[in-house]
């Protein structure tokens, strides 16, 4: 191992706040969007606990591994759970990192490339062994192997947790580099060579002695199959400590998607993306057989007064009753049968009985390979008035539809096969 | 009871070769009518923030969904008009497996007829000519609101106001041949009639609507005549696309001054990328970041160097390419295999958004592809840095000699210089 001299030059934030003048980050806690804070904090505290029951905390603590578990499914994507063993290795404190985006890590000399495969990764719900540049709480920086999987529930095969395990890799020296990494990092072309003999890495010369401005300015650092074992079989591990704990709830987890509903669940970002829209809307799914719903947003479910469960893979026609028009349910039949859209109004029927009029939109929704993945259907109460912003119900509908478009398209053009990494 | 909407599609498509105005009472954006109709009109807040200075620290800053949401709602209900030539989310879309992720669109409508050539391809500045296509003569059914500075600390919007004839009014309106889903046009001042040509206000402009909406996904663009903008009507276009360009994941290279910048904005050069081009970024106001681009794109303009400019990351970062594509194609000097994808290398394709009109192209796009073409549009090393001195000058900015600290992304050199070697005789350009 190599000695790193350290700099004090305070905390990774404030290094990042000298250089690029970022105002301080708010707590996450104090984000408007959530409201109250409590509310916000209490939704980290118990994103582990209420799927995988109190004892979680101890077990996961008694893994000796560096890692993080994180919840995409609140607002900012924080860090739910620190191992003790990444708390000693970044110099943090429990409360420093829980409830934080896994971004404070970061630092000026981390790749954008990295970051955004990363990203890329948590979009598509996939696995990523990546090399990476971090920096602990003391500013100072270091290489590590950062080994994301995801965690799925097996009910509806949405990502529940990320897990994020890191290992550090150590700068080798030029002796104990062996064969099986001898990739030598050099600007000139002509010096590439797998040989270990011309090992030449242009940034890190003979000095065993590295600074951080050494560290940063290495390009890349590659982990040995040492340390992708060691990432490997620490999310191993943590996977099936949680998966064995979620058996405890009933909401068992599993690391591959699945789902017993039948229904394709839709990708973490695409609900994400639609959990925004403050519209009351459902998609349905044109190629499973009688078109059934395979996403209702809370809106919808209020209006309706239905829950969840009662509605996915349903046809929306359980909204309809004694008093919806027949004529009109023929034409959103040949509407759906013309792949058009179309605007109607018919009377539908909550829950509990009653009645109101729905303003009903029907759109079909184009995937990347521009076929038809669903129709979207924005209901609209008649007798809701116009929001604060002056803006006509049927506005209002129209901007769901769009802003459905967009997500659908956007969340389905990922490349095939993913790139190879670390 | 509502039923399906179909309106004929509005003739003001300005890809015809002659688009008349059918005369007045057709409610266009020509002084005889726009000062006398409501539009609706946002005005967004003063900027009180820098550019870098966003307070917003996520991953994904939360966009402005009000914009976010108006344009999509507006754009939505001229498509259930009918107003657009043909429906882009039908188009199939795909990101080439590769390193930099190049985004390929197969698009057979958009170029259905041969595009007039309208304009010499040799002069960046052309003056105005309102025989020519140009925006006074599109009808308002096009327009989906007003975009002007509001000097207030919050932004507000007006489903209708007033015209007026005191303030020259910007608009933003639908590309009616668009490439995405929400591709608008952003259209300073319109009743002034500027030809494509930018000014520090203009730019501030675009700058400032790609802060209010706030989303890393929401771009702008300006292509310079000769860097194949098609009307010479002082234009910016705008799209949403949630995924990362690949001219926003190449590494970078700090350009050294001596001294200080006053502007507070940092200069790069792009690595590891068919085109070479600079990033600006930072600046203590968005107004400094916004006036050195715009001096620095004029300095082209005037140098008669075309252009083509891609604001991203929410306003924060900024590219300048400037090419020669157009006159390569006039000298016979591009490759036939090349121009037979007849794709014509504007600020989208340059950033790594291509639209191919053939299937064989779209099904057998590759980076490789991608790279050869793009490679063509860049300046040679020589001209570059040539360029690269008429900038410097142009804002005041001398090159240094020294390193500077590690504050540039490093980008993956191992990978970039395997690139490089495969890519190194078809990289080649012909300067």
């Amino acid at each position: 191992m190599v000695a790193v001299r350290l700099r004090p030059i305070g905390t990774v934030d404030d290094r990042i706040r000298r250089r690029t003048k970022i105002a301080p980050p708010r707590p996450p806690a104090a984000t408007v969007e959530e409201g109250m804070g409590s509310f916000h904090e209490r939704m980290i505290d118990e994103s582990l606990t209420s799927r995988y029951s109190d004892w979680i905390v101890e077990a996961l603590d008694e893994l000796p591994d560096n890692f993080l578990i994180t919840d995409p499914g609140i607002s900012g994507h924080p860090i739910v759970f620190a191992s003790r063993g990444f708390l000693a290795m970044s110099g943090y404190a429990r409360e420093e990192v829980v409830g934080r985006n896994g971004r404070i890590f970061q630092g000026p000399a981390t790749e954008r490339r990295s970051v955004m495969e990363i990203r890329e990764a948590i979009r598509e719900e996939r696995t990523l062994q990546i090399s990476l540049l971090n920096y602990r709480k003391d500013g100072t920086p270091h290489w590590i192997l950062f080994h994301l999987c995801p965690v799925f529930g097996m009910e509806d095969g949405r990502v529940i947790h990320f897990v994020a395990v890191q290992v550090p890799i150590p700068r080798r020296s030029r002796c104990a580099r062996s064969g099986a990494n001898g990739m030598v990092y050099g600007a000139c072309r002509n010096e590439v060579r797998l040989d270990d003999d011309y090992a030449c890495n242009l940034a890190v010369d003979s000095v065993i002695d590295m600074d951080n401005k050494a560290l940063e300015a290495e390009e890349s650092r590659k982990a040995s199959v040492w340390e992708k074992e060691k990432a490997s079989n620490a999310a191993n591990s943590i996977l099936s400590t949680l998966t064995h704990y979620s058996k405890l709830t009933g909401r068992v987890v599993c690391t591959k998607r699945c789902s017993s509903a039948g229904i394709a669940p839709l990708s973490s970002s695409l609900n994400i993306s639609l959990g925004r829209i403050k519209q009351s809307f459902v998609l349905t799914d044109p190629h499973l057989p009688d078109m059934p719903i395979v996403y209702a947003n809370d809106e919808f479910l209020s209006l309706t007064g239905y829950s969840r469960h009662e509605v996915l893979g349903r046809n929306c026609r359980f909204l309809n009753g004694p008093g919806t028009d027949a004529g009109v349910l023929h034409q959103i039949k040949d509407c759906i049968l013309a792949e058009q859209a179309c605007s109607v109004r018919l009377l539908n029927y909550r829950k509990d009985g009653s009645s109101f009029w729905n303003r009903l939109h029907i759109s079909p929704v184009r995937n990347a390979s521009g076929k038809i993945a669903f129709y979207v259907g924005v209901q609209m109460d008649e007798n809701s008035k116009c929001d604060e912003h002056g803006l006509s119900p049927e506005m209002r509908q129209l901007g769901a539809v769009g802003q459905v478009k967009v997500a659908v398209r956007s969340f389905s053009s990922r490349a095939g096969p993913s790139r190879p990494s670390s | 009871m509502l039923t399906i909407k179909r309106v004929p599609t509005v003739l003001s498509n300005y890809q015809e070769e002659d688009a008349e105005p059918l005369g007045c009472g057709r409610n266009c954006l020509g002084n005889c009518c726009l000062p006398v109709s409501k539009l609706p009109l946002y005005a967004f807040k003063r900027d009180s923030t820098s550019a870098s200075g966003s307070s917003s620290n996520s991953e994904d800053p939360s966009p402005n969904f009000f914009l976010q949401s108006l344009v999509l709602r507006e754009w939505e209900d001229r498509m259930s008009q009918g107003l657009f030539r043909y429906d882009v989310t039908a188009c199939e879309t795909k990101v080439i497996p590769g390193e930099l992720g190049f985004i390929a669109q197969l698009n057979e409508g958009r170029h259905l007829k041969k595009r007039p050539t309208e304009f010499r391809v040799d002069r960046v500045l052309q003056p105005f000519d309102s025989n020519k296509f140009n925006f006074t003569k599109v009808g308002q059914e096009e327009v989906l609101f007003r975009f002007e500075a509001g000097g207030d600390t919050r932004s507000h919007f007006f489903e209708s106001a007033p015209v007026g004839a005191t303030e020259p009014p910007n608009v933003v309106a639908i590309n009616v041949s668009p490439i995405e889903y929400g591709h608008v046009l952003l259209i300073p001042r319109v009743l002034e009639c500027l030809p494509q040509r930018n000014d520090h206000e203009s730019f501030l402009l675009a700058l400032n609507m790609a802060a209010e909406a706030g989303s890393p996904y929401f771009r702008l663009g300006y292509n310079s005549l000769g860097a194949f903008a098609t009307i010479n009507h002082l234009h910016f276009q705008a799209y949403y696309l949630a995924m990362p360009f690949p001219v926003e994941k190449a590494p970078t290279r700090r350009i050294p001054i001596k001294g200080r910048s006053e502007s507070g904005v940092k200069v790069s050069e792009l690595l590891n990328y068919p085109v070479r081009g600079l990033v600006f970024k930072g600046g203590n106001t968005l107004k400094d970041l916004s006036d050195v681009v715009a001096s620095s794109c004029i300095s082209l303009e005037e140098n008669n160097i075309p252009f083509n400019v891609l604001i991203s990351d929410s306003g924060r970062r900024i590219f300048l390419f400037p090419q020669c594509y157009a006159e390569k194609q006039a000298l016979g000097q591009v490759s036939q295999e090349l121009l037979d994808t007849q794709v014509n290398p504007a600020v989208w394709e340059i950033s790594g958004h291509m639209v191919l009109k053939r299937k064989k192209d779209f099904e057998e796009a590759s980076e490789a592809y991608a790279w050869r073409l793009l490679s063509e549009v860049s300046l040679s090393e020589e001209r570059f840095r040539k360029v690269k001195a008429y900038i410097f000058d142009a804002i005041s900015l001398v090159e240094s000699e020294e390193e500077i600290d590690a504050n540039e992304n490093k980008g993956t050199l191992l990978q970039a210089s395997l690139l490089a070697t495969h890519f190194d005789e078809r990289c080649r350009v012909l300067q």
